[in-house]
């Protein structure tokens, strides 16, 4: 069954600015989904329209076989929303913004007392369950709102930016959490910034870009569209001799740190090679960029993925 | 697993016993989800009682001392009752007018604001009942700053009731009323400015206008001409008329303006919250 669908799904706002051009997206039961663009790409427009923070222009929407147009109750009520911006009462307790959450749900306050301790606890913040939700830390804040969004045990769960400012530590624990119930079925779709985010948690991917889908399919798939990755070297000491590496494009920060664009048809071995016949020594060696955010990069820039021809080095150092 | 609002599951047909069960379920998760804005709502009453509480308590003390002692030993009698008796139900539905509308206009622009109106907007509950939801927090303030005005008025005079049945439904019609008017008040409002314009220029003027002072007959022709296209008039004077057994208008033609204020404001709210008025981008 698909969690989520949208067709040709169209958002224009009063002031004339048209933030969906007509998307179409499914979501499967049980996925975890990434759906990532850009500041101003239409992430959040979409995620509005969805959970009725926001009019659509044009277009469908259905929620676990719900349309939002005719059985809207019911399609909100399989949703649970964790918005990008804070958005619970700050003067209220943790306690009385999850019970009156699950109230508003339908759920009785004894089942939502239960409910409460559970997330409370698989969140951390049982401790703090009487403290007045503005005094929480940032990262408290987001986990709060997590734990509102699952007081009613939604079958898709929509997270907005969910790690946004929140420190390395925590956003790991979120990871953990978040992986967790989705291997207990949750369906997640996440927008985020950090693309390492969505390329460790999410199962597929969309990429949205000026109001439309540009990129849509598995992970494992899209990022084998990446036809080149780019390493970084980094040296014990100043080549000996000019480096000789024909068909890599190869560029020199600084003496000792070399960056190598490798295509998919080339290989590592020749470039320590190449650079052992220069008295090159590697002490270490990572990627220049996550591979998703190289490709995210590539196709919100409107470059060729799929060409693999290196472009003119910013310094020519190889003998190209 | 939940006890959320049920989804219509695919073997639900209209008129099934799934589709009963449903809607039985649905119609229970409804009263869960208006009582919890009720709670909510009086919590928030409770929680600062020095705003919400006090300052009518003061206010309505000041004028009991002032018109009704001071001033009014020096005015006589009003149709045959003391001046205090005649304005003491036109300050108790003063009060109850101002908190009524006050309460749901700073609750729900407060929620916009803040944006926590999002907390509901996004559950299941249908517009009507979030209206419904507010309207009760208003009359609730609404009835208990009137029922703590009333206490007060009875330390300075004696209030005659004529007609019981009268009192409590004008006072009921007259808080669903501003409670709302208050709600379209802060779906409009876009800062807080917005929501006292219309308490400090409107409704003020309009509450000292209708009567809960004086008499129309003591006006002039045309004021009274004037006043009769006041609606806060109809709502004093059916009031008043509850404790006094008199009104400056017809009572009857009173509570049909107050019904039917009722039905279009409330029609209004639904409307406006469905279309995303103030609300939903």
């Amino acid at each position: 069954m698909k969690a989520l669908s949208l067709r040709q799904l169209c958002k224009t706002y009063n002031n004339g600015v048209q933030a969906l051009k007509g998307i179409d997206l499914d979501v499967e039961e049980g996925d975890f989904f990434a759906l990532l663009g850009p500041n101003g790409a239409g992430k959040s427009t979409a995620i509005g329209i969805v959970s009725s923070l926001v009019n659509k222009s044009s277009g469908t929407v259905t929620v676990f076989g719900h349309s939002i147009d005719t059985d809207l109750e019911a399609a909100k009520s399989c949703l649970g929303v964790v918005p990008q911006e804070i958005n619970f009462n700050q003067f209220e307790k943790i306690s009385t913004i999850l019970l009156n959450q699950a109230g508003f749900y339908g759920i009785p306050r004894p089942v939502a007392r239960e409910r409460m301790e559970y997330w409370l606890n698989q969140l951390q913040l049982w401790e703090k369950r009487e403290t007045i939700s503005r005094s929480l830390s940032g990262g408290m804040k987001r986990r709060l709102m997590i734990a509102r969004a699952l007081i009613h045990e939604p079958q898709l769960l929509i997270l907005d930016e969910p790690t946004a400012g929140v420190d390395i530590e925590v956003r790991r624990s979120m990871w953990e959490f978040l992986r967790r119930i989705n291997e207990q079925g949750t369906t997640i779709i996440l927008t985020t910034h950090y693309l390492e985010e969505a390329e460790n948690l999410c199962r597929h991917i969309a990429i949205i870009d000026e109001g439309r889908i540009i990129e849509n399919d598995r992970m494992s798939t899209v990022l084998r569209k990446l036809q080149t990755e780019t390493f970084v070297l980094n040296l014990r000491g100043p080549l000996r001799g000019t480096l000789s590496l024909p068909g890599y494009r190869v560029t020199a920060p600084d003496e000792t740190t070399l960056e190598v664009e490798v295509n998919k048809d080339q290989n590592l071995n020749e470039i320590f090679g190449a650079l052992s016949a220069v008295g090159g020594e590697v002490v270490s060696m990572r990627n220049k960029a996550n591979r998703l955010e190289e490709l995210f990069m590539r196709l919100v820039e409107g470059r060729d993925v799929g060409s693999g021809q290196p472009t003119a080095p910013p310094t020519a150092q190889a003998d190209a | 697993m939940s006890t959320a609002p049920p989804s219509r599951t695919p073997g639900a047909t209209p008129g099934s016993h799934a589709e009963v069960t449903l809607a039985a379920n649905m119609r229970r998760a409804r009263r869960v989800g208006f009582a919890t804005i009720v709670i909510r709502e009086s919590s928030r009453i409770m929680r600062i009682w020095g705003q919400t509480l006090v300052p009518p308590v003061i206010t309505a003390t000041l004028y009991f001392i002032i018109f009704g002692n001071l001033i009014g030993g020096r005015i006589g009698q009003m149709g045959g009752y003391t001046y205090l008796q005649y304005i003491a139900p036109g300050l108790i539905m003063m009060s109850v007018i101002t908190n009524s509308y006050g309460n749901v206009v700073s609750s729900f622009f407060g929620a916009k604001f803040g944006r926590h109106i999002e907390e509901l907007l996004v559950s299941p509950l249908p517009n009507w009942l979030i209206v419904l939801g507010y309207v009760a927090g208003g009359m609730l303030r609404g009835l208990l700053v009137g029922l703590i005005v009333t206490i007060i008025a009875l330390f300075f005079t004696h209030l005659h009731v004529e007609h019981l049945f009268v009192v409590i439904a004008a006072v009921l019609l007259t808080s669903v009323v501003f409670a709302l008017g208050g709600f379209v008040n802060a779906v409009f409002a876009k800062n807080f400015d917005q929501i006292t314009f219309v308490p400090t220029f409107i409704l003020t003027p309009m509450t000292y206008l209708g009567g809960v002072f004086y008499s129309i007959q003591m006006l002039p022709e045309w004021a009274q001409a004037v006043s009769k296209a006041n609606p806060i008039l109809y709502m004093v004077s059916a009031f008043r008329y509850g404790f006094l057994g008199q009104s400056d208008v017809d009572v009857g033609f009173s509570f049909a303006i107050m019904t039917l204020s009722v039905v279009v404001l409330f029609a209004a709210c639904v409307w406006l919250m469905n279309k995303g008025t103030g609300t939903r981008e």
